[in-house]
């Protein structure tokens, strides 16, 4: 193979200067065409989603649940959701994605079977990040959601702490009664005269049960705390804040996980960038003091590259907030009335409730789906602002 | 001691990646075997057949090909969008644009490649698809051109920001050899700064269309649901990545056969946008102009 570089062929065929000269004119006025048009675009953009959104954007759409009525809907469940789910892809993707980028850099393996190891990996991380985020929904759907189906269903966990199941039963006197059972799929609990019963609200109460076709009590006490024998339950269970379960089930963790999974590489691939601008005559001066290796990364290498790694870093969750696709394949569409409460909660996030607006035909909705793509987009630019905040300053200080 | 903890840490952290990479592959090919195990599922059919109904009550029809020239309707729209403008503006940011330009069309496209892609699906739904039914009747509520012209916008950044870096990497001498000569700045760009980037810029068109093959929200919202085998951009299609996103609308916990097809047409969308990275970086490192 001939390798040695060679400059690139110019075709020779005569024009003019002047003829020449005009084609240059004419491709500026091409070029600026172009970037007019794109400017354009985004200004359109932004908008036609501001016009639309604009009008029912304040303080209640912030703070309420999502609604079948248009005027009372709102983002805070999803808003929070987008919090809790950015924040634990961050926790998990930033660690693991700066300690490859360090590998992948910093750490110089003499024998020749671990360097082709290392460039095994750094192929395989350019091929991750070319991968569709909604097959890491497909991975997440079966590696989190189902644990690979070895732990038994999301509706059979094999596993759970912090969750009381019980059978929900509506008394004669209308109230509604809960009959604590064992496990989320035990059978029915047996109604029997004595069993215990509670109100809602934690309250112990005597249940009285009669038989399908007994008489009513008279009495507007026992009557509020009578269920007939046959009486079909429902099964509810109560969630503490500190609940678990083995699988994840469509949980705010599984979503995490599965977003840490889109934004690792993207961590990866920044961070490596930033190690890679620390000028190595800081490495070798520090060696040169008899520092270790790990010294030399920790206490040299590392903290110079903070700030180019901390900008890649915000920008990868920054994406990761605004992605939809793994999120949908995650969670679906299901309604969700509050802020997560546990870990393996069912969630929902902004762009999941856009998108859910969107899709529906009528315009009140796609007015309330513009209203939450601009809280999503300040959400989005605040991260940015941070990040160009960042980089200034350590732009500065150099 | 110390360090050997550390690094067993860090290969720790490495081979994670490599576990993902492989965990992909394990679970797609492992539920598409599941799927191709079905009765009336066939690889022939699947491969073969122009008929793609997984939910029809009756006979349900595997033959990828609808989904797959939707892809390629949505894919080829976005590109004759994304590539050449693209290019262009790689092209002026290199080449010609004085800083002033610079400093507002850089952010602009940092900001465009920012804005999440259901953004972009609605506003293709609410925008885009409006337009184009007051230009032409013939347009449908959903249509492939409209979903296209969106993913094109949002590729557009991409071929750009990755040509842009390409060309940079052509050194000033090959320009300034070429200004000697006599050239204009057109003809040092076109003729002599884009060919010598040539492998960069062509794996940056690659790599965009492996993000358009891959793009999700757009065409879920802008394309429809209507898997069909046409070529036509105005009517509604749906993508390989839209039949995808309509499983996992419906309950995609019942576990039939429909739901194993989820993963089959999700093991072809890997394997095209694989194949794209690993053509895209393989013409990179092999066609790079190495300059001194």
């Amino acid at each position: 193979m001939n390798d040695e570089p060679h400059p690139p062929r110019i075709r020779y065929a005569p024009r003019s200067l002047a003829r020449r000269r005009r084609i240059d004119r004419l491709f500026v006025g091409v070029c600026v065409a172009t970037s007019a048009a794109s400017i354009a675009v985004l200004v359109a953009l932004l908008a036609a989603i501001v016009a639309q959104g604009y009008a029912q954007l304040n303080w209640r759409f912030i703070r309420s649940a999502p609604s079948p009525s248009i005027e009372e809907a709102g983002v805070w469940p999803a808003l929070m959701g987008t919090i809790w789910v950015g924040a634990i892809c961050a926790a998990l993707a930033l660690p693991t994605g700066v300690g490859t980028a360090i590998l992948l850099e910093e750490y110089r393996p003499r024998r020749r079977w671990l360097r082709r190891l290392l460039g095994f990996i750094q192929l395989n991380i350019g091929n991750l990040a070319g991968v569709p985020s909604v097959v890491y929904g497909i991975l997440g759907l079966t590696a989190f959601v189902n644990l690979f189906g070895l732990f038994g269903s999301p509706a059979s966990p094999s596993w759970e702490i912090g969750a009381r199941h019980f059978d929900q039963y509506l008394t004669e006197g209308d109230r509604v009664v809960l009959v604590p059972v064992a496990a989320r799929d035990a059978p029915d609990a047996a109604l029997v005269p004595g069993a215990v019963a509670f109100t809602p609200q934690g309250r112990r109460v005597d249940l009285n049960v009669i038989g399908p076709r007994d008489r009513l009590p008279r009495d507007e006490d026992l009557l509020e705390r009578t269920v007939r024998s046959d009486s079909d339950g429902g099964r509810i269970s109560r969630e503490a804040w500190y609940h678990f379960r083995v699988p994840l089930g469509r949980g705010v963790l599984a979503g995490a996980l599965t977003l840490a999974l889109v934004t690792l590489p993207i961590v990866i691939i920044a961070s490596q960038e930033a190690l890679r601008a620390v000028p190595s005559s800081l490495r070798e001066g520090a060696l040169g003091l008899g520092a270790t290796r790990w010294q030399v990364v920790w206490n040299v290498t590392l903290p110079a590259a903070v700030p180019g790694i901390m900008t890649g870093s915000i920008l990868a969750i920054s994406r990761a907030v605004g992605e939809a696709a793994p999120i949908l394949i995650i969670a679906g569409i299901v309604y969700i009335s509050t802020a997560p409460r546990h870990l393996v909660d069912d969630f929902s996030v902004l762009p999941l409730q856009i998108y859910n607006w969107a899709q529906r035909p009528q315009p009140g909705f796609h007015a309330l789906a513009a209203s939450g793509i601009v809280v999503l987009l300040v959400i989005l630019l605040s991260f940015n602002a941070v990040a160009i905040f960042i980089r200034a300053r350590a732009q500065n200080s150099r | 001691m110390r360090d050997n903890a550390i690094a067993a840490l860090l290969w720790g952290c490495g081979a994670f990646s490599a576990a993902v990479t492989l965990a992909i592959v394990v679970v797609l090919a492992e539920q598409s075997w599941r799927f191709f195990r079905h009765e009336g599922v066939t690889l022939a059919e699947f491969l073969g057949s122009t008929r793609w109904a997984p939910l029809a009550g009756g006979t349900k029809h595997f033959g990828i090909w609808p989904l797959v020239s939707g892809t390629m309707l949505v894919t080829t729209v976005a590109m004759v969008v994304a590539l050449p403008l693209g290019l262009i503006t790689a092209l002026y940011m290199s080449e010609y644009a004085p800083r002033r330009v610079r400093a507002w069309l850089k952010p602009t496209l940092e900001l465009l490649a920012g804005i999440p892609t259901v953004v972009y699906g609605f506003f293709a739904l609410t925008a885009i698809t409006p337009l184009l039914k007051m230009m032409h009747a013939g347009f449908g509520v959903y249509n492939a051109f409209s979903a296209g012209l969106a993913v094109g916008i949002l590729c557009l950044p991409t071929v750009s920001s990755l040509s842009e870096d390409a060309l940079q990497a052509v050194p000033r001498s090959l320009r300034e050899a070429a200004f000697g000569l006599g050239g204009t700045r057109f003809d040092v760009a076109v003729k002599v700064v884009a060919p010598a980037a040539l492998s960069g810029i062509i794996s940056a068109f690659l790599l965009a269309i492996a993000r358009a093959i891959g793009e999700t929200m757009v065409v879920a919202l802008a394309a429809g649901s209507m898997p069909r085998f046409t070529f036509d951009v105005r009517n509604e299609t749906q993508t390989m990545t839209g039949f995808m996103v309509q499983m996992a609308l419906g309950d995609v916990s019942n576990f039939g056969v429909e739901y194993y097809s989820m993963y089959a047409v999700a093991f072809v969308l890997f394997l095209v946008t694989l194949a794209l990275t690993l053509l895209g970086g393989f013409i990179r490192r092999r066609y790079r102009e190495a300059y001194q």
